[in-house]
């Protein structure tokens, strides 16, 4: 376990630093691309819904950078182990590694996009104060969900060669139902809307480590089912890995 | 004490075609109840071993013949434990090291100072290690200020020099070789192959798969001869290749 943290945390830097080589900006480029994309969406979805920029486009900011990591983790995901191919057939090696190398490469490639967030905050000249520490927690959990679905799609991909352009589709159908660039108080008063919402687990990874960067706690319903879906998707995995964990090195 | 033991281990692979790969068709099956297929499992499975009975036991050098597709290469991934088998049961006891391939991992992107890390890591060594042995494999490969450059700068040579550096600073129990590695030119294979006999010396088991006759009259002790995926002679080298040979 150890061991495949180690192994995969440097796996992980690996892929980083290959962001970096000859390269003048590196993985800011993609955080470059970013800023540009919230900017624009900031404007038009700002007038669409004929919001106040100064509350709209820190909320989109925090959304767009923690819906990247969700998003390309997930599609990353199914890679984990077929892009480790080589490796895993040659070597006697615990395959929660490629797991990790896949995370780690991306919170810490979200960790570069984070540098958007404090730039908009202070242009808006708004801060956070103390509900910041809930991002600890937050990102915690957060990142122990990821990881889940990361290992389960991994195993799920190196047998089904098709999940990969599934996930993809799902995501970019997740994207637009899950409240990343709408408010989700729009749905407050669509009481069925909102039911729906309170079961679409990206909607409560997004809250808590979203609401506490723009100030506000988020809810017990947000930080329970956060928690749920880790323990539930863990569990899953889990016993997917002890059934399959043999046939990996087969399929891939 | 390192230790091989094979009880009638078996390995299939599933072959999955086109359509036995999707999940989209998997899900049209169940749907058709199966009678789409006309083969009611979709699968095809590959024998690549059946029935393999051996153990080794410390100390012995044990060669692995066959002709192509006779089933070597699945024989060192199973005593790698990278394939359990789909059938019996194989006890591989001792800190194992494939050097199946030893460029594995080598980025050719990265330094050769940061590629003896990555390979080092993968190969079972711990950071500290790799610092202590560094100088020893940088004097060794014979590769200097280059060390600093990024690999894919470097000639075949020298990458294959700068691999085998670092493969051959482990020592591991059990050691799995796909034939004998010899790299560089004229100078460079003599003290490549030192090295190579200083780590076979200092293993418990060899275990190599190999089409040279000569290699398994003067390495090893045993020969195992495989032949579509089963055992077809098991004996002392000499014999065995004898028979094998011809």
């Amino acid at each position: 376990m150890r061991n495949a943290l180690s192994l995969g945390t440097m796996l992980g830097w690996q892929d980083l630093k290959q962001a970096y080589r000859r390269s003048v900006l590196g993985p800011f480029w993609l955080s470059l691309g970013m800023a540009v994309q919230i900017v624009a969406m900031g404007l038009v979805f700002g007038l669409i819904f004929k919001t106040e920029l100064t509350e709209y486009l820190p909320f989109l900011a925090t959304s767009i950078i923690f819906w990247g990591l969700i998003s390309t983790s997930i599609i990353e995901g199914c890679m984990s182990f077929v892009s480790s191919e080589a490796m895993i057939r040659q070597l006697n090696s615990d395959h929660f590694q490629y797991v990790v190398r896949t995370v780690w490469r991306n919170v810490v490639s979200a960790a570069h996009n984070l540098v958007i967030l404090p730039i908009v905050l202070l242009f808006f000249w708004k801060f956070p104060g103390w509900t910041l520490i809930g991002l600890v927690p937050g990102l915690a959990i957060l990142v122990l969900n990821i990881t889940w679905v990361v290992w389960l799609l991994g195993m799920v991909s190196a047998r089904f060669r098709d999940m990969a352009p599934i996930v993809l589709s799902v995501m970019t159908i997740a994207f637009y139902v899950t409240p990343v660039m709408w408010y989700p108080k729009l749905f407050e008063n669509n009481s069925l809307a909102h039911f729906l919402l309170g079961l679409n687990p990206f909607y409560h990874w997004l809250q808590i480590v979203r609401l506490p960067i723009l100030g506000q706690w988020p809810t017990f319903e947000n930080w329970a089912l956060a928690l749920l879906s880790a323990g539930l998707g863990w569990t899953i995995t889990l016993m997917v890995h002890k059934k399959y964990r043999n046939m990996i090195a087969y399929w891939v | 004490m390192a230790s091989i033991s094979f009880r009638n281990v078996s390995i299939e692979f599933p072959i999955f075609n086109a359509t036995g790969r999707s999940l989209t068709s998997s899900i049209l099956n169940v749907a058709t109840g199966g009678k789409l297929d006309a083969d009611p499992s979709g699968r095809v499975l590959v024998n690549a071993l059946t029935g393999i009975n051996f153990s080794i036991q410390e100390g012995e050098r044990v060669a692995i013949l066959g002709h192509n597709g006779a089933g070597k290469s699945t024989m060192l991934r199973a005593l790698g434990r990278v394939f359990s088998p789909t059938k019996g049961t194989a006890e591989v006891v001792g800190k194992i090291v494939s050097l199946i391939d030893i460029s594995l991992g080598i980025n050719p992107e990265a330094t050769g100072r940061e590629n003896v890390s990555i390979r080092g890591r993968l190969l079972g060594l711990t950071k500290q290690e790799i610092v202590d042995k560094y100088q020893e494999i940088v004097e060794f490969a014979e590769l200097g200020d280059f060390m600093e450059m990024p690999v894919r700068t470097y000639s075949t040579g020298m990458h294959l020099r700068l691999a085998f550096a670092v493969s051959t600073v482990v020592r591991p129990e059990i050691l799995l070789m796909d034939e004998w590695l010899s790299v560089g030119d004229a100078d460079f294979q003599h003290k490549a192959e030192a090295r190579l006999r200083e780590l076979v010396s200092e293993t418990k088991i060899l275990v190599i798969a190999t089409h040279s006759r000569e290699l398994v009259e003067s390495v090893c002790t045993r020969a195992i001869w495989l032949e579509h995926g089963h055992i077809k002679m098991d004996g002392p080298a000499s014999e065995v290749s004898k028979a094998y040979f011809g």
